[in-house]
């Protein structure tokens, strides 16, 4: 992206269609990789400085247990990609995860309603939804700041989330169920990888093709110039809040699946790595910046690393550090390079 | 115009400023600048953006070096190293984005940095007092423990140059002071620049306004491209002279010829209010082909009116009809549907997203064009981008960041964004605002296309030459309410400032 933006400088001053071609190749490039090469090129060395230390990283095995351990972070992310780029943040989706999930287990559990798994699954849904309208209403109506909506919901969710069952776990799903995410079908694809990648697939189409999508770009990087040319600010702020919500329950929903078990206390501290994967992943704080790309890249960062240094053995505690010290690395040289441009 | 050799060599307890040179890279800002400043006199700084005038101004002020070149500020040769050390030796800048905290009180901005102390503790009562004195002496009538946030922009420059009177300036450069100012406020604080003159206080005064120099100015500089072009030895040059000066060619008009209005009434507007009483019971109609002139002094709600009809404001009540059909104005979206769009007043916070190309800019409010259900290819944004950027003559590429662009070619994107849908109304509000006097006159040529081109345009603008040289009519507002509508032959000067100030 630094190397089509550089030509593009130097013809600044040319107005002709001579470089239309080009333009438009230069275009599409950037719209897919989007701020996103220092992060790739990030990846990119973490997994060869990982293949070359251990003999177990660079297994099939290995490479899809590291999706398996990403897909609950990989679909918040999508969500918390919508958010900050609207540029707007969601501290709640954690606490959202764990009250959609345990709202899954009360419907549809034996022990409790009885009421089947696809009720429960409809229902955990619908309340994360409703979860994320009420910080998108508290933002757009009472003008709350995102930060403080999404904290006072973040407290709300985690709150009902222990009402529910009076903070105790439910265990024992069917078997369908929690063998979405272990059985690889073609030998790769779980289900529930699989609908990370699908989701991944259409939030990337929906951001980069739709009009609506690129709206919210409009939105991020200026909510005043997005209004006065029409754009329906407020509604569709909205919408991303639910949105992002709803894609927390389905999370929620995904860990249920690879647990064999929902608990009100799930998900604490998830939004901090989701909003970590998606500044990891080139987008910026203040809106208007960013990428499911990047974001996916983000995630994979997150994953590699996390499970690299488990197969290096090093302590959990030292991986809080690494994965500390990752973030800040990212996004310094993510303004460096932007200053530098 | 000639440079007088007498007074750049006489020794006077003024500034002289001799050769100042200053690059950045390849690029050379400044080259061989000299002027001098003497003991109370204002002397006019004039030039295009990017002449130089900021970079002079931030070498006298400490906050660049220059390459090359001195200074000698009361007969001591003077190099500040901050400006800090600029400030002791008694030159004080005022800059046109205040610098004040805006939750502090007034008098803690003034002595921000060196509260008066007792007993280790801030002397409020002390503070208090000396800022009152200050704030007196320049004719305000403030309370110094009033915050600053709640003041309006005029009293808060005032609380500016208060800053700088206790830190016992004796230069003091304005850059753009009446930039958010209206009439009275202008000739407020002209009185205190005079007053401070007679007192031997110096002024460096940087204006895009050029009408206010004759009344303010005792000499004019001009600048272009880094190089001083012109020094004046008297302030009452014509402003042509002048404007050719700063753009380095003859100027031949500025405004393009309007042509006559015809008969459609495009826009009617009934009664219209706002809730917060900025605008109360205005009426009016705009035909198609016609200009209509919004003048009235800062804060008479021209602006509010405009984005009212143009959707973005709640209105309390009456009506606004385009092409007859009452327009339901809850939103931006119904009257852009309506076919009313609006060139906003802040071009950077509200007309542009900055860090997007031309090219998304335009697709922005055009999605209904640009996206056939909903679905947007970069190639139709290009296609798209390009007509745009043909149409109206923007000198950029569609995928340009607008942040790189120039004002006039920033507010040509903003026009571009709007003219393909196409409008029945065409609203601008403060065209040329921070636009090069060059620039200009290409956008009053856009201006009177659109008219041509068969819509009904509405002009606000603080620039009184600007709207009286665009406009049919002209309507005057004062404090919210409408003052008369006047017929370009009866709109003068005088004619309209008599119903601004009404």
């Amino acid at each position: 992206m630094a190397v089509s933006n550089d030509t593009s400088n130097l013809k600044a001053g040319e107005l002709k269609a001579g470089s239309g071609a080009q333009a438009t190749a230069g275009a599409r490039f950037s719209a897919v990789f989007a701020g996103t090469m220092g992060p790739l090129i990030g990846l990119v060395l973490l997994c060869l400085a990982l293949s070359l230390t251990t003999d177990t990283f660079l297994t099939i095995r290995n490479i899809l247990n590291v999706l398996d351990q990403v897909t609950v972070l990989g679909i918040m992310a999508i969500g918390m990609t919508l958010v900050i780029l609207i540029g707007g943040i969601d501290l709640s989706v954690g606490s959202v995860l764990a009250l959609a999930s345990m709202v899954m287990g009360f419907v549809a559990h034996p022990d409790y309603l009885n009421l089947g798994l696809p009720a429960g699954i409809a229902a955990a849904l619908v309340v994360a939804g409703l979860c994320g309208l009420v910080s998108g209403l508290l933002v757009t109506i009472t003008k709350l700041p995102p930060f403080i909506a999404t904290l006072a919901m973040m407290s709300v969710a985690r709150g009902l989330a222990n009402m529910i069952t009076d903070g105790s776990q439910i265990v024992g799903f069917p078997d369908w169920f929690t063998s979405l995410s272990i059985i690889r079908h073609f030998g790769f694809l779980s289900v529930t990888v699989g609908l990370m990648i699908v989701l991944a697939v259409i939030f990337a189409i929906f951001l980069n093709y739709r009009a609506t999508g690129r709206s919210l770009y409009a939105i991020g990087g200026s909510a005043e110039v997005a209004r006065l040319s029409g754009i329906p600010v407020k509604s569709l702020t909205n919408w991303v809040y639910a949105i992002c919500a709803v894609l927390a329950g389905l999370a929620g929903i995904v860990l249920a699946a690879r647990l064999d078990s929902v608990q009100p206390s799930s998900g604490l501290g998830y939004e901090l790595d989701t909003i970590a994967a998606v500044v990891i992943g080139g987008a910026s704080l203040s809106g208007g910046v960013g990428s499911i790309g990047g974001t996916a890249i983000g995630v994979l960062i997150i994953g590699v690393l996390r499970n690299g240094l488990n197969l290096l053995g090093v302590s959990p505690f030292i991986q809080q550090v690494v994965i500390g010290v990752v973030i800040a690395l990212a996004v310094a040289t993510d303004t460096w390079r932007r200053r530098a441009q | 115009m000639s440079t007088d050799p007498r007074h750049t060599h006489s020794p006077h307890n003024g500034l002289v400023v001799s050769g100042l040179c200053k690059s950045y890279g390849p690029v050379q800002v400044l080259a061989d600048a000299s002027f001098e400043v003497r003991p109370g006199e204002v002397v006019a700084l004039l030039g295009e953006n990017g002449a130089g005038k900021s970079t002079v101004s931030n070498i006298i002020a400490g906050s660049t070096k220059p390459d090359a070149g001195t200074i000698t500020w009361r007969g001591n040769p003077y190099s500040p190293a901050n400006p800090a050390a600029a400030i002791d030796a008694g030159i004080g800048m005022i800059h046109q984005e205040l610098k004040l905290l805006p939750d502090l009180s007034v008098a803690e901005n003034v002595y921000v940095g060196r509260l008066p102390m007792r007993g280790g503790r801030i002397d409020r009562t002390a503070m208090n007092a000396r800022a009152s004195a200050q704030l007196k002496r320049l004719g305000l009538d403030v309370s110094p423990e009033r915050k600053v946030r709640t003041l309006r922009i005029a009293a808060q420059q005032q609380v500016e140059i208060a800053k700088a009177l206790t830190l016992n300036a004796e230069l003091l450069i304005f850059d753009e002071p009446t930039a958010a100012l209206g009439g009275e406020e202008t000739e407020l604080l002209f009185q205190q620049i005079r007053k401070l003159k007679a007192e031997g206080m110096s002024f460096i005064y940087i204006s895009h306004r050029l009408d206010e120099i004759a009344q303010i100015a005792d000499r004019v500089v001009v600048m272009r491209d880094g190089r001083i072009v012109a020094r004046h030895e008297r302030a009452d040059v014509p402003v042509r002279t002048v404007v050719e000066q700063m753009v380095g060619r003859s100027v031949e008009r500025m405004f393009p010829t309007v042509s006559a209005p015809g008969n459609d009434t495009l826009l009617e507007v009934e009664n219209l209010s706002s809730p917060e009483r900025s605008f109360q019971n205005v009426s009016f109609s705009v035909r198609a082909g016609e200009i209509l002139g919004i003048a009235g002094l800062i804060g008479a709600g021209r602006t509010e009116l405009v984005r009212a009809i143009a959707g973005a404001d709640p209105i309390s009540s009456g009506s606004v009809r385009v092409a007859g059909k009452p327009v339901h104005l809850n939103g931006p979206a119904a009257a852009i549907t309506a076919g009313v769009v609006l060139v906003p007043e802040d071009r950077k916070a509200q007309g542009v997203v900055l860090d997007q190309t031309i090219g998304e800019n335009l697709a922005i409010g055009n999605f209904d064009h640009v996206a056939p259900n909903g679905w947007v290819f970069p190639k139709a944004v290009q296609k798209f981008a390009e007509a745009g950027i043909r149409r109206l003559g923007v000198k950029g590429r569609p995928n340009q960041a607008v942040s790189k662009l120039s004002g006039g070619n920033q507010q040509k994107v903003i026009i571009a964004k709007w003219v393909s849908r196409p409008p029945k109304v065409f609203i601008l509000d403060e065209p040329t605002r921070g636009i090069d006097v060059g620039a200009r006159a290409a956008i009053y040529d856009v201006i009177a296309d659109l008219a041509r081109s068969g819509m009904a345009v509405v002009v606000v603008s603080s620039d009184l030459e600007e709207v009286l040289g665009l406009s049919h009519r002209v309507l005057v507002l004062s404090r919210g309410r409408q003052r008369g509508i006047l017929d370009r032959n009866e709109a003068s000067n005088v004619a309209v400032m008599e119903l601004a100030t009404s």
